[in-house]
């Protein structure tokens, strides 16, 4: 331990003087001390900067500079705010750029054909499905041990995800590991450890994984590098076949009026409006042939830790399509 | 060059006394034939003096004193067997499996290895006596020479080339035939031999030096290859053989094993043993089979019926037998994680009953030679995947992690779970998606997202996404999701649904039907109506897809879109 630098008494033969500015100056001075050279500020350390990688939604690249590596990205929104898309965008481009990507679906919601649809490579896709495990109500097992018996009773499908991504996280090698918790109520989620989040944020630190988690909030804010928030604008339906204009499109936003074109196949469409409840959702009911089109989604920045060059807005506004539609 | 042969002198008996080397310095005769008509197959030296000798039958050496008397054995005859053969080749790659007793071997380009031919053949009797055999081991210019000298001298012999008529001449015509039928050769031996013998012929040096013709003319062709025999000249190549290649270990416990925890360190034993034998022949294994033999002790025993579909030792238990097959999917030698997928698959899958006998096998496959690019994207570790994914399958079952595959049918939700096999990535390719047209909505082309690419995209692929729009997923509900739905006009109005408090309500904004349905043909035929719904919620609204099926007439909400 080094001696005081500044002696509350003066050394006897030293004059010492105490400068009027105060505290500020006395920084100043110990920061210029030779021992003290080497040591860098925590405010000037320079973290470097991970690699991004493409979420497969160029609106989205553009707002957050892509996905980062070794790093925990969070997606949350209410439903049908367009997570799972995301998710679905974000798989798609992983495995096409042909990393092997680990699914962990807690809800066992994953719609392949929406993937397919998507581009998402299956044969690069490890879909672990959390629920119930049957094999463990198999014929009596005389060699299991009674407590691993009844962990399996109660173990459910959180704490199944939280295991399986521990696993996944601990043996490495794929590109992306994306935790679906979009059907898992917010008050359950939020029941996750932060020392869990932590623990798997920890383990991609060093590794080029994409740490990708969908929910209905936040759930690790304080250890994501990145959190969106999305939700749904306008949804849209059309009828089945559309012309290249695409004049037919019946919009519904909540607080506003709808406005209504005319359908294509030459009918006209006979748009009526209704009144909605007290929440005042002005909605325009089209024709039984018309199927749902287009979703607009809008997506917020949360949080970045990124260094984002040079300042971008913090929302940007995107479009999904259906998966039968051109 | 030069061949040397290893002969074991009266084979039955040598396996025996193998087996038991304490009748070594007794006299023994090998029976065999059934009781009783059991004839002596055998005898050894000390048992020839007594007067024994083969054809006798056991009466008639029952009345002999001080001798001991076996069964022939052929398991223990197989065994002896397997042992030269291993011995053999721990000499030479090139080995020729004459025949039980005999064994031929190529010893060109040993020297260096082992020594002058002398000093290998010494070397071969002396490793065979380790083996618990007795043999005689002679070394020639030419295999046959070799055999001819092996069965007719006993111990180490030597025969320098060029001197193999004049080191032969001495044998008897019996040996000539005795190698020949090793051989598979020449039919009724006993007619050449009763003509030769009326020719004054007893020995190889005489038959070596009657005239070629004539001999030809009276005994065919094979009288003269009889005659080229005799002489010590060659007459064939070596035929080696390549024994199939077995790697199989069992043991067989003192008493049954009721938990895995020591189960485990019998199966490490045996994986040891079996990867450095495969390592030992830069071999590796894509398939382990373990058969574990139960012991039955939970039914009644010393039963004598017997019951149907089950078959009773007299005074035994039952002995069943616990298969399980470990496939890989690339080819590994690490006894660890053997050991521990083995373990996990046991956990999954039990025995169900104390375990006596271990059997373990591997199918021997070349290794995997997979050179990894410096600028491909990251894979998993073969070996880690695999212990990864049956823990996984131990926590969340095993048909429930995999990568999926569509199955081609209109059937909605139609898919199957496969092994996870990314294989080593090969760098990027142009992205050609045949999507399948299960459960989409009508649209005579599917939309190919990335069809679009950006040039240049493909050699960055970190570079910016490609212009197409992502697409609308659906969250889907497994199982979907029963609702109660009034309808107004034909049309769905208002949805509720007990057990989801989010599924309740009018609906604002509906869409469809789209009717679709299949398989009527086949007894799981399927029809129903979709629809796309909007409910209010808290945050705006969302959108489901509620589905009528046609044929029960429910209402199920189907999925989200999310």
């Amino acid at each position: 331990m080094s001696s005081l630098l500044v002696c509350a008494q003066p050394a006897p033969g030293h004059a010492v003087a105490f400068p009027p500015e105060g505290s500020a100056f006395l920084l100043k001075r110990i920061s210029a001390l030779p021992k003290l050279a080497a040591v860098t500020p925590a405010s000037r350390l320079k973290v470097p900067t991970p690699e991004m990688v493409s979420s497969g939604i160029r609106e989205l690249d553009a707002l957050t500079g892509g996905l980062p590596r070794g790093c925990l990205t969070e997606i949350c929104g209410p439903a049908s705010s367009g997570r799972t898309s995301v998710l679905v965008a974000t798989l798609a481009a992983a495995t096409q750029r042909q990393e092997a990507c680990a699914l962990v679906d807690v809800s066992d919601a994953f719609d392949p054909v929406s993937a397919a649809a998507a581009g998402v490579d299956f044969e690069r896709l490890l879909w672990v499905r959390c629920g119930e495990n049957k094999n463990s109500s198999q014929r009596p097992q005389n060699t299991e041990k009674k407590e691993d018996r009844e962990r399996k009773k109660i173990e459910g499908p959180l704490e199944q995800a939280l295991r399986v991504t521990d696993l996944l996280l601990q043996s490495g090698g794929f590109g992306m590991v994306a935790i679906d918790l979009g059907g898992i109520p917010f008050r359950s989620a939020r029941r996750i450890p932060l020392t869990s989040w932590f623990r798997f944020q920890r383990a991609v630190e060093h590794a080029p994984t994409v740490l990708f988690v969908i929910a209905e909030a936040p759930c690790a804010p304080s250890c994501a590098a990145l959190v969106l928030k999305l939700q749904s604008v306008k949804p849209s339906a059309s009828s089945p076949q559309l012309s290249a204009s695409r004049g037919a499109a019946a919009e519904i936003s909540p607080g506003r009026k709808p406005e209504v074109a005319g359908v294509e196949r030459g009918q006209s469409l006979q748009g009526r409006q209704r009144s909605c409840a007290a929440d005042s959702f002005a909605a325009v009911v089209p024709a039984h042939t018309q199927l749902l089109d287009q979703l607009k989604i809008e997506g917020e920045l949360l949080r970045s830790r990124l260094e984002r060059k040079p300042a971008r807005s913090v929302t940007a506004a995107f479009t999904t399509k259906a998966a039968g539609s051109r | 060059m030069s061949f040397a042969c290893i002969f074991v002198p009266d084979f039955p008996l040598e396996a025996l006394l193998r087996a038991e080397p304490e009748l070594r310095s007794q006299a023994v005769a090998v029976l065999e034939g059934k009781a009783p008509l059991q004839k002596v197959f055998a005898v050894n030296e000390k048992a020839r003096r007594a007067g024994v000798e083969p054809g006798m039958s056991k009466l008639q050496v029952e009345t002999c004193t001080d001798l001991a008397l076996r069964p022939r054995s052929p398991v223990q005859e197989a065994a002896a067997h397997a042992a030269l053969l291993d011995c053999a080749q721990s000499f030479s790659p090139r080995v020729e499996d004459t025949g039980s007793d005999t064994i031929l071997l190529d010893l060109a380009g040993l020297e260096t290895l082992f020594g002058a031919p002398p000093k290998i053949a010494r070397d071969l009797a002396r490793r065979a006596s380790d083996l618990g055999l007795e043999v005689n081991v002679a070394v020639a210019s030419n295999p046959d020479t070799a055999m001819l000298a092996a069965r007719g001298f006993s111990g180490v012999t030597v025969i320098p080339s060029g001197k193999e008529a004049e080191r032969l001449g001495s044998l008897p015509l019996e040996i000539l035939f005795a190698g020949l039928s090793a051989l598979g050769g020449e039919p009724e031996p006993e007619r050449f031999l009763e003509t030769l013998e009326r020719w004054g012929v007893r020995n190889l040096r005489a038959l070596a030096a009657l005239p070629e013709v004539a001999l030809s003319e009276r005994l065919g062709q094979a009288g003269v290859r009889l005659q080229q025999l005799a002489r010590g000249a060659p007459s064939r190549t070596l035929v080696p053989v390549e024994p199939p290649l077995v790697f199989e270990e069992a043991i067989e416990l003192e008493y049954p094993l009721v938990l895995l925890e020591p189960l485990a360190f019998a199966l490490s034993r045996l994986l040891d043993q079996l990867c450095a034998r495969l390592a030992a022949r830069a071999l590796a294994t894509q398939e382990l089979r373990l058969q574990l033999e139960l012991e039955n002790g939970w039914q009644e025993e010393e039963a004598t019926s017997s019951h149907v579909g089950e078959f009773r030792h007299a005074g035994r238990a039952t002995r069943q037998i616990f298969c399980r097959t470990l496939r890989l999917p690339v080819p590994l030698l690490d006894a660890r994680t053997f050991l521990k997928l083995l373990q996990l698959d046991l956990k999954a899958h039990p025995p169900g009953a104390p375990i006596v006998k271990i059997h373990l096998a591997a199918e021997p496959v070349r290794p995997r030679a997979a050179q990894s690019g410096l600028f491909l994207p990251p894979s998993p570790e073969p070996e880690k995947l695999e212990l990864t994914l049956a823990r996984i399958a131990g926590i969340v079952g095993e048909n429930k992690v995999g990568c999926l595959q569509l199955l081609d049918t209109h059937r909605p939700d139609a898919f199957r779970m496969q092994r996870f096999a990314p294989g080593e990535p090969q760098g990027l390719k142009p992205i050609s998606k045949n999507l399948p047209h299960a459960g989409l909505k009508p649209c005579a082309i599917q939309k190919q997202p990335h069809s679009q690419k950006q040039p240049g995209a493909q050699d960055h692929p970190d570079a910016q996404t490609t212009g197409a729009d992502a697409v609308t997923a659906l969250r889907i509900f497994r199982p979907p999701v029963r609702a109660a739905v009034t309808l107004r006009d034909g049309k769905p109005a208002r949805i509720a649904c007990s057990k989801h408090p989010e599924l309740q309500g009018d609906i604002v904004w509906v869409a469809g039907p789209w009717r679709s349905s299949g398989d009527w043909w086949q007894q799981e035929g399927w029809a129903r109506d979709e629809w796309d719904i909007a409910l209010p919620t808290e945050g705006g609204l969302a959108l489901y897809r509620l589905v009528r099926d046609l044929l029960s007439g429910g209402w199920f909400v189907e999925g989200s879109y999310d």
